[in-house]
C-alpha cells in the first residue's frame, strides 16, 4: 500500500538533477585529482598523489590560499556573530519603536548580489576620492585614510570587513528569531530574583542561544570556505595574489588550464566540507533529542 | 529614573540608526552618483547632482545589452526556480512519508548539497559530454540543481506539520498518488512553497559564477555576468557603471519590499527550526 500509494519516483527529478550536476561532479573529481589532466594534451596520466603534494608543499603559493580562505571564514564568522548578536539584542531589548524598521535596512545588503557590494565598496575604497577615506578626512583622522585594497597587509582584512557589512543582517535575522523563541518566564524569574542584565544574559540568554549559534556558525562556515566573488570582484586575488582564496586559485588555475590541479583543489575543499557536514548533521541530532 | 531611561532609549536609537547609516551610506553612493554626468561621478561624492541625468539609464541599457540580459536573468531565476520547487516537494512529500532506510539514505544523501561545494573544473566536463554547456537550458538545469538540497531540506521539514490523514483520505477516495500530492498536499505548502520560491529567485538573480564558468555567448549572460563586464569596459565612467548598478538592484530591492515577510521569515524557519 505504502509503496504505492508514495512512489519512490517522485524524488526521481531532483535526485537525477542533484546527481549529474552536484554528485557526479564532486565524485568524478575525487578520480580526476590524480591526473595531470589539462588544456595541452589529450591524453591523461596517472600521477597518483602529485596534484596534492604540489598543494602542500611549501614552494608553492598553494598553502597561502588555503591559510587566506580559513582567515577569511573564522575573522567574518567571529565579526559576524559578535556584531550581529549586539544588534539583535538592541533591537529585540533595547530599541522598542522602529525596531522592524531598522531590521529591514539592516537585512537590505544581504539581497545584493555580492558582485554589486563588491563594485560599490571599490569605489568606496578608493585611496583619493573613495567615501571611506574622504569621511575619515573630513572627520580630522586623515592619517588613517589607507590604501584599503591595494595595501598587502590590509587588502585581506578589507575584504573582510565588506562581507561582514553585507553579512551581518542574515545572520542578525536569524539570531532575533532564536532570542524570541526564548520563552519570556526565563526573563521574569529572572528579574524576580534580582539578576543583573549581565547575569541574565551570562546564564539565559546565551546557554538558550547556543543551538542557533550553532547553526549561524555552521551557516557562515559553509560560506566562508566557499568564498569566491567578494574575492574575485574586490581584489581579483590581489595585490599579487596576497588575498587569493581557495575558490579563487581554483578560477585561476582553470582558466590556464590546469585542471588537474584545479580539481585536486575542489576535491579538498570537497573532502574538508563533508566532514564538516557529517559532524554538523550529528551535533543537531544530538540537540533534537536532548 | 525617568531620564535615565531617556537617556538610554536614545543612546540605543543612537546606535540603530548609526548602523542602519553604515548600511545605507554604499547604497545611497550608487543611486546618487547614477545621475551625475561622469566629470562629476568621477569622485562618486555624496552630493546630490546639479542636473540629473536621466539619460545615462538609456545609455547604459543600449550599452549594456541590458534588456536582453534582463529578460535572460528572469527566465533563469523564474526558470529554475519552477523546476526546483515543483521537483523538491515531490521528493520531499514521499521522503517525509516513506521512512524506510533506503528512503533516510536519499533524503541525507540531498541535503549534504548544502554543505557539498560545486566541482567546477569536473563540472564543465559534464556540462560538456551532455552539450549543456553555453545553453540556456543548460544553466536553468544546473541552477535548479543547485537550489535542490535546501528546498528539500526545508519542505520535509514542514512536511513533519502536515497531517498524515490529509493524504490518506484523498488516497482513501481513490486519488492517485500525484492527484493526491497536487490536489491536497501541493496548496497545503504554498506558505514554505513561496519562501522558498522568493528566496529561490534572489539567489540565482545575484548569481554569477554558473554564467562566468558556463555561459560565453555575451548573449545568454544575465544581469550580473552583463554588469560585471560592462565594467571591465567603462571602468572610467562611475557614472554609467552606477546606473547599471541601480538598474540591476532596483528589481531585487522591489522584489525585498513587497516579499519582505517572507523573505525574513523563511531565512529564520530554516535555522531556528532546522
Amino acid at each position: 500500500m505504502k509503496s504505492r500509494a508514495y512512489p519512490t519516483w517522485f524524488a526521481a527529478g531532483a535526485l537525477a538533477l542533484y546527481g549529474v550536476f552536484s554528485l557526479l561532479p564532486s565524485i568524478l573529481g575525487v578520480g580526476f585529482s590524480f591526473t595531470d589532466w589539462n588544456s595541452h594534451s589529450t591524453q591523461l596520466h596517472w600521477v597518483g598523489l602529485d596534484n596534492f603534494a604540489t598543494i602542500l608543499s611549501s614552494s608553492k603559493t598553494y598553502v597561502h590560499f588555503i591559510v587566506n580562505t580559513v582567515l577569511f571564514t573564522v575573522a567574518t564568522i567571529f565579526l559576524k556573530t559578535v556584531i550581529a548578536l549586539a544588534l539583535a539584542l538592541l533591537l529585540t531589548e533595547g530599541v522598542r519603536r522602529l525596531s522592524s524598521f531598522y531590521r529591514a535596512f539592516i537585512y537590505l545588503p544581504a539581497v545584493l548580489p555580492i558582485l554589486v557590494v563588491s563594485l560599490i565598496f571599490r569605489s568606496v575604497f578608493n585611496p583619493a576620492t573613495g567615501l571611506l577615506n574622504e569621511t575619515l578626512r573630513t572627520v580630522g583622522l586623515g592619517g588613517l585614510a589607507m590604501h584599503w585594497l591595494t595595501d598587502v597587509s590590509l587588502a585581506m582584512w578589507s575584504v573582510i570587513a565588506v562581507d561582514t557589512w553585507r553579512g551581518i543582517g542574515y545572520i542578525m535575522v536569524i539570531l532575533i528569531a532564536g532570542l524570541q523563541a526564548i520563552p519570556r518566564d526565563y526573563y521574569e524569574a529572572a528579574s524576580i530574583d534580582g539578576a543583573t542584565g549581565r547575569q541574565t544574559f551570562r546564564h539565559i540568554t546565551l546557554p538558550l542561544l547556543m543551538p542557533v549559534l550553532t547553526v549561524t556558525t555552521v551557516l557562515n562556515l559553509l560560506y566562508g570556505l566557499k568564498v569566491f566573488d567578494i574575492v574575485f570582484v574586490l581584489t581579483n586575488g590581489g595585490p599579487g595574489r596576497a588575498t587569493d582564496t581557495v575558490y579563487t586559485a581554483v578560477f585561476d588555475d582553470f582558466s590556464k588550464g590546469r585542471y588537474g590541479i584545479a580539481t585536486a583543489l575542489s576535491t579538498l575543499l570537497f573532502l574538508v566540507m563533508i566532514v564538516l557536514g557529517f559532524l554538523t548533521i550529528r551535533v543537531m541530532r544530538r540537540e533534537e533529542v536532548s | 529614573m525617568r531620564t535615565r531611561r531617556g537617556l538610554r532609549a536614545t543612546v540605543n536609537h543612537l546606535f540603530a540608526s548609526g548602523t542602519g547609516l553604515i548600511i545605507l551610506a554604499p547604497i545611497y553612493l550608487v543611486f546618487v552618483n547614477a545621475l551625475k554626468t561622469r566629470s562629476e561621478a568621477s569622485s562618486m561624492g555624496v552630493g546630490l547632482p546639479a542636473n540629473p541625468q536621466w539619460q545615462n539609464f538609456s545609455t547604459v541599457i543600449e550599452e549594456g545589452k541590458l534588456l536582453g540580459a534582463f529578460a535572460n536573468s528572469l527566465l533563469y531565476s523564474f526558470g529554475a526556480t519552477a523546476l526546483c520547487v515543483i521537483l523538491s516537494a515531490l521528493a520531499a512529500y514521499v521522503l517525509a512519508r516513506r521512512r524506510t532506510r533506503g528512503h533516510q539514505v536519499i533524503y541525507l544523501l540531498l541535503i549534504m548539497g548544502i554543505a557539498m561545494p560545486t566541482n567546477f573544473v569536473t563540472l564543465t566536463a559534464v556540462m560538456q559530454w551532455t552539450h549543456l554547456i553555453n545553453t540556456q537550458i543548460g544553466i536553468i538545469l544546473l541552477y535548479a540543481a543547485t537550489q535542490i538540497p535546501f528546498s528539500v531540506f526545508l519542505i520535509y521539514a514542514f512536511m513533519q506539520t502536515v497531517p498524515r490523514e490529509l493524504d490518506e483520505a484523498a488516497l482513501i477516495d481513490g486519488c492517485t498518488p500525484l492527484r493526491a500530492f497536487v490536489r491536497v498536499i501541493f496548496p497545503v505548502l504554498t506558505p514554505v512553497l513561496v519562501t522558498l520560491a522568493v528566496l529561490s529567485i534572489l539567489n540565482i538573480w545575484n548569481e554569477f559564477l554558473m554564467p562566468l564558468y558556463f555561459l560565453n555567448r555575451s548573449d545568454a549572460w544575465p544581469m550580473t555576468l552583463a554588469v560585471y563586464n560592462f565594467f571591465g569596459q567603462f571602468q572610467s565612467d562611475w557614472s554609467l557603471v552606477s546606473a547599471d548598478v541601480v538598474l540591476t538592484i532596483l528589481p531585487v530591492i522591489l522584489i525585498y519590499i513587497v516579499a519582505q515577510r517572507w523573505i525574513l521569515s523563511g531565512m529564520a524557519s530554516g535555522a531556528v527550526k532546522g
